[in-house]
């Protein structure tokens, strides 16, 4: 069964699902091969390949809903996935809601997305070992004291999604990333610090070289390495990109159309109101070729979007599929995303902060004492409240300069207060995953140590 | 059970033979050492939002992994198809890791022992759905009789039922059946127009759907989750800085899980890459610490009869009176480093490579009266409910989020506290621990590990501890 044969036997499904007596249904199959190499101190570790599909099936009888999902593709596997769908539909009760999007929203995105590129795919299984080994090889050659390490790795894979409904929408789309990642231990005194840094493309030209990996890796560990705990004080924090990008994903968590309509979001309600700093916009774009949050359709079918959140602090939009929009009394922003099975839930395109205008050398050199933050541990954030609190690593400033390195710390406060409180944002957005932010500068947050 | 009996043999005739001769092709190349993993997995899940039940899921998946091991090097392919050309095909795919001529002879297979942890007649995922769903709607209702601030109620169910097989080249054959469900309740309640606080409660096991009838009933987790949500109406803001910490009995062992389990999986220390690496016999906690990690309780999340691996789980002593006595191996890393098995090996699914992982960790019970461990404390931190925690295997940091706690203020507990994260290093904090509560509680049954990308259902447990210093992370 190859990848073209697929959306035949989703739109087969969605018929023996209306045979069965669903008055509408959503099938999505999705596939991927996978591959992966990782090597240790040199020699190969693991080498991994295999590949999967599954399908998954939405049904309403009216207005109850059912899903079923299978591994099994065969004729069997499909006629037992649509009785089990059909048979829950009759154990769910009323939703006033539940339904597919209205039909003047499907559509898909047209052109070269850039989601798949057959290199990738080609690339001999040699020459991927050699770009893992090449990374931590470089790391382990950058100091005496990286002296250790959890490895290099080369990852890869392709895959395809089928999306079909009982409204005649039916689409489907090839996706393929690789990334090369490196883990270096630095040791010294005793005392021993990790760090990682990878590279991730759809296509492994366009991947940053294993060398360079390998170094902003060794870099990364070896500066953390003597770090202590600093008194507990309030000071000014500097977020480094890789770790805004969480701050986005916070953001996210309190946009998302699900949280907004159960109340249960500190941005619940405030549309159309001054909620951050002005030097916060946030965009959520699924239309940009080749990268990670890009697809040509929703997992409802309906046509991805750019949508702006929040322009220069103000509450524009929140992320709605078409449950959530019904909901609000909304439309749908084209936001939905699901595994195979269930509800769609509320996902995000090419979701980020728009940089600011200060190159991140300036910013360092405006804090006198602050905490520079290049790691975050925990989960400790309540986007219902807007509660912050993580533990954090990261370098210690001191008069404009990365002094010495902290760890066992924590940093706290709310959202509302960090993102009304920006005092700087970086002109270094780099679009790497799904998520993506510049270096970024608040005020001031507390710093729990000693 | 035979193995004639047995799910796979029985469902797709699969042979004793037949898996002979897959491992037989999995070891062409010259491996040291094959094994199979056979899972057929179906689950339901049932969500409840609005008082509706807006999500009915059922599924099955099933495949077969195969796994080749040539000296420290890991060969692994996977099939969702067990057609013998496709497991053929997966065997020849991980047997590449190696590169020669075949050189092991194979075991014959032999049954593995039996023991049965989790007697389910019937599981939870072999009942009626409608049952279940009636079960997910009487938490839905008693959060909502509970109080009148509670105005958003969401209950998940969700069960599964894993049947696996294990077939090593080493001559062990085993196969087990896994029951597991459980039930989770989240609520937001409000004063008004106040701030919304929430709430979350949950529980379960390797049980038969009659545990949420009689033993954890959805009342039971209802009224929890709305009471800890109540409870965060009136909280202040957590203070800021090195304090007196008592962890309350149950859920709060998380911090074992974190401190000290992550660290002491074998395949870290193997690499010497965990901040416990080469510290066996060492001091690395209060002497008042005994720690285990036990897969063989009764009905419990993290138990199992025999791990991914085919090995019989057991009880493992991490840590005795402060000492760290050993790590929790997987058969990589048993075969490397000469450790005798643990029965700690484990996997997500057939996609996924094997690795030491937990299954229920917790601390012995002291002798301390909770009651005196309060009082002992004249100004402190009382955590009674955790959110879930992150640990830095290398350099030892970890941190955890409190979803309960109160400030101690002369030996009481006084105001409740909200947005509090504790942090601290693994073999440094247990060494703070100064008494222990005779009061040892398992939590509900609701953990999940994740680890590398793969997650697994494990327990935690611990008594009342006092710990003297530990930083938590506030702003006041």
């Amino acid at each position: 069964m190859t990848f073209s044969e697929l959306p035949a036997i989703a739109e087969d499904t969605i018929r023996q699902a209306i045979a069965a007596g669903a008055t509408d249904a959503e099938c999505t199959i999705s596939e991927g091969d996978e591959f992966s190499a990782s090597v240790r101190m040199g020699e190969l570790e693991t080498l991994k390949e295999a590949g999967s599909r599954g399908a998954g099936l939405r049904v309403l009888i009216g207005k109850k809903m059912g899903a079923s999902y299978t591994s099994d593709l065969s004729p069997e596997g499909i006629a037992q996935m649509v009785r089990s769908a059909v048979d829950l539909a009759g154990l769910t009760t009323d939703d006033p809601f539940a339904g597919l999007p209205d039909p003047d929203e499907f559509g898909k995105l047209t052109g070269d997305l850039q989601l798949f590129s057959d290199r990738t795919a080609e690339l001999p299984t040699e020459e991927r070992i050699s770009l893992a080994k090449r990374a931590e090889a470089a790391a382990l050659a950058v100091d005496p004291r990286i002296s250790n390490s959890e490895g290099g790795s080369f990852d890869c894979s392709v895959g395809g999604r089928v999306f079909a409904n009982s409204r005649g929408f039916s689409g489907s789309y090839r996706t393929s990333y690789c990334s090369i990642t490196a883990v270096p231990v630095a040791m010294e005194n005793g005392a021993m610090e990790r760090d990682y840094w990878f590279t991730i493309a759809r296509d492994y030209s366009t991947l940053e070289s294993p060398e360079l990996v390998g170094q902003k890796a060794a870099a990364r560990a070896l500066r953390r390495l003597g770090a202590t705990k600093v008194d507990t004080q309030k000071v000014p924090i500097i977020f480094e990109p890789r770790i805004s990008r969480s701050l986005l994903g916070d953001i996210f968590d309190a946009i998302d159309g699900r949280s907004i309509y159960r109340k249960a979001s500190f941005l619940a309600g405030k549309l159309g109101e001054k909620v951050f700093s002005d030097k916060i916009t946030v965009i959520d774009d699924g239309t940009i070729p080749g990268l990670f949050g890009t697809q040509p359709f929703d997992d409802e079918g309906v046509t991805t979007r750019r949508t702006p959140v929040i322009e220069k602090g103000v509450l524009k939009n929140y992320l709605l599929n078409t449950y959530t929009a019904r909901k609000l009394g909304m439309k749908t922003t084209g936001n939905a995303s699901r595994g195979i099975t269930g509800n769609a839930g509320i996902g995000h395109g090419n979701f980020y902060l728009e940089a600011g205008t200060d190159s991140p050398e300036d910013i360092l050199r405006s804090v006198q004492n602050g905490f520079y933050v290049t790691e975050l541990l925990g989960s400790a954030v309540n986007t219902v409240t807007g509660d912050y609190s993580r533990g954090a690593a990261g370098m210690w400033i001191r008069d404009g300069e990365l002094a010495f390195p902290v760890s066992e710390v924590t940093i706290a406060s709310t959202l509302q207060e960090m993102l009304n409180n920006v005092a700087a944002l970086g002109s270094d957005l780099e679009f790497r995953g799904s998520v993506s932010a510049p270096t970024i500068k608040i005020g001031e947050m507390t710093v729990a140590g000693r | 059970m035979s193995f004639s009996e047995s799910f796979f043999a029985a469902k797709f005739g699969i042979t004793r033979q037949n898996l002979e001769n897959y491992l037989s092709e999995a070891l062409g190349r010259g491996g040291d050492y094959a094994d199979l993993y056979f899972e057929y997995l179906a689950t339901s899940s049932i969500s409840i939002d609005e008082s509706i039940v807006k999500s009915a899921t059922q599924g099955v998946s099933l495949g077969v992994g195969v796994r080749v091991l040539s000296g420290e090097r890991t060969g692994y392919a996977y099939s969702d198809d067990l057609s013998p050309e496709k497991i053929k095909h997966a065997a020849q795919v991980a047997a590449l890791i190696a590169a020669g001529p075949a050189k092991v002879d194979q075991t014959p297979l032999h049954d593995g022992q039996k023991r049965n942890l989790y007697p389910v007649l019937t599981a939870p995922s072999e009942t009626a759905f409608v049952e279940r769903v009636q079960l997910a709607q009487r938490a839905d209702v008693a959060a909502r009789a509970y109080d009148p601030r509670i105005f958003q109620v969401q209950v998940t169910y969700a069960d599964n039922l894993r049947q696996v097989m294990v077939a090593t080249s080493e001559g062990v054959l085993n196969f087990d059946r896994q029951p597991l469900a459980r039930m989770s309740v989240f609520v937001l309640a409000r004063e008004g127009d106040g701030v919304p606080q929430q709430g979350h409660s949950g529980g379960g096991g390797r049980y038969e759907l009659d545990f949420f009838q009689n033993e954890r009933t959805p009342e039971y987790f209802a009224k929890e989750a709305a009471r800890q949500a109540l409870v965060q109406l009136n909280a202040i803001e957590a203070p800021a800085g090195e304090q007196t910490v008592v962890l309350g009995p149950g859920w709060p062992g998380v911090l074992l899980h974190e401190a000290v389990g992550h660290g002491l999986e074998a395949d870290f220390n193997r690499k010497g890459v965990s901040a416990f690496s080469g510290r066996i016999g060492q001091q690395v906690a209060s002497p008042l610490c005994t720690v285990v990690d036990d897969g063989t309780i009764g009905g419990r999340r993290g138990s199992l009869n025999v791990d991914d691996e085919g090995n019989q789980t057991q009880r493992n002593v991490l840590i005795e009176n402060g000492i760290l006595r050993g790590y929790l191996q997987d058969n990589l890393s048993s075969r490397i480093t000469g450790a005798a098995p643990t029965g700690s090996g484990r996997r997500e699914s057939y996609e996924h490579i094997p690795m030491p992982r937990m299954t229920n960790t917790f601390m012995l019970a002291g002798e301390s009266a909770p009651e005196d461990i309060i009082k002992s404390v004249s100004r402190g931190l009382y955590c009674a409910n955790f959110a879930g925690g992150q640990v830095d295997i290398t350099s030892g940091n970890f941190v955890f989020s409190a979803s309960e706690s109160y400030l101690i203020e002369d030996g009481k507990l006084t105001r409740p506290v909200r947005n509090a994260t504790l942090v601290g290093n693994g073999p440094e904090s247990m060494k703070y621990v100064s008494m222990v509560g005779n009061d040892l509680k398992l939590d509900e049954g609701v953990g999940v590990c994740g680890k590398e990308g793969q997650s697994v259902p494990v327990g935690v447990g611990i008594p009342t501890v006092r710990i003297d210093r530990m930083t938590v992370g506030g702003t006041a």
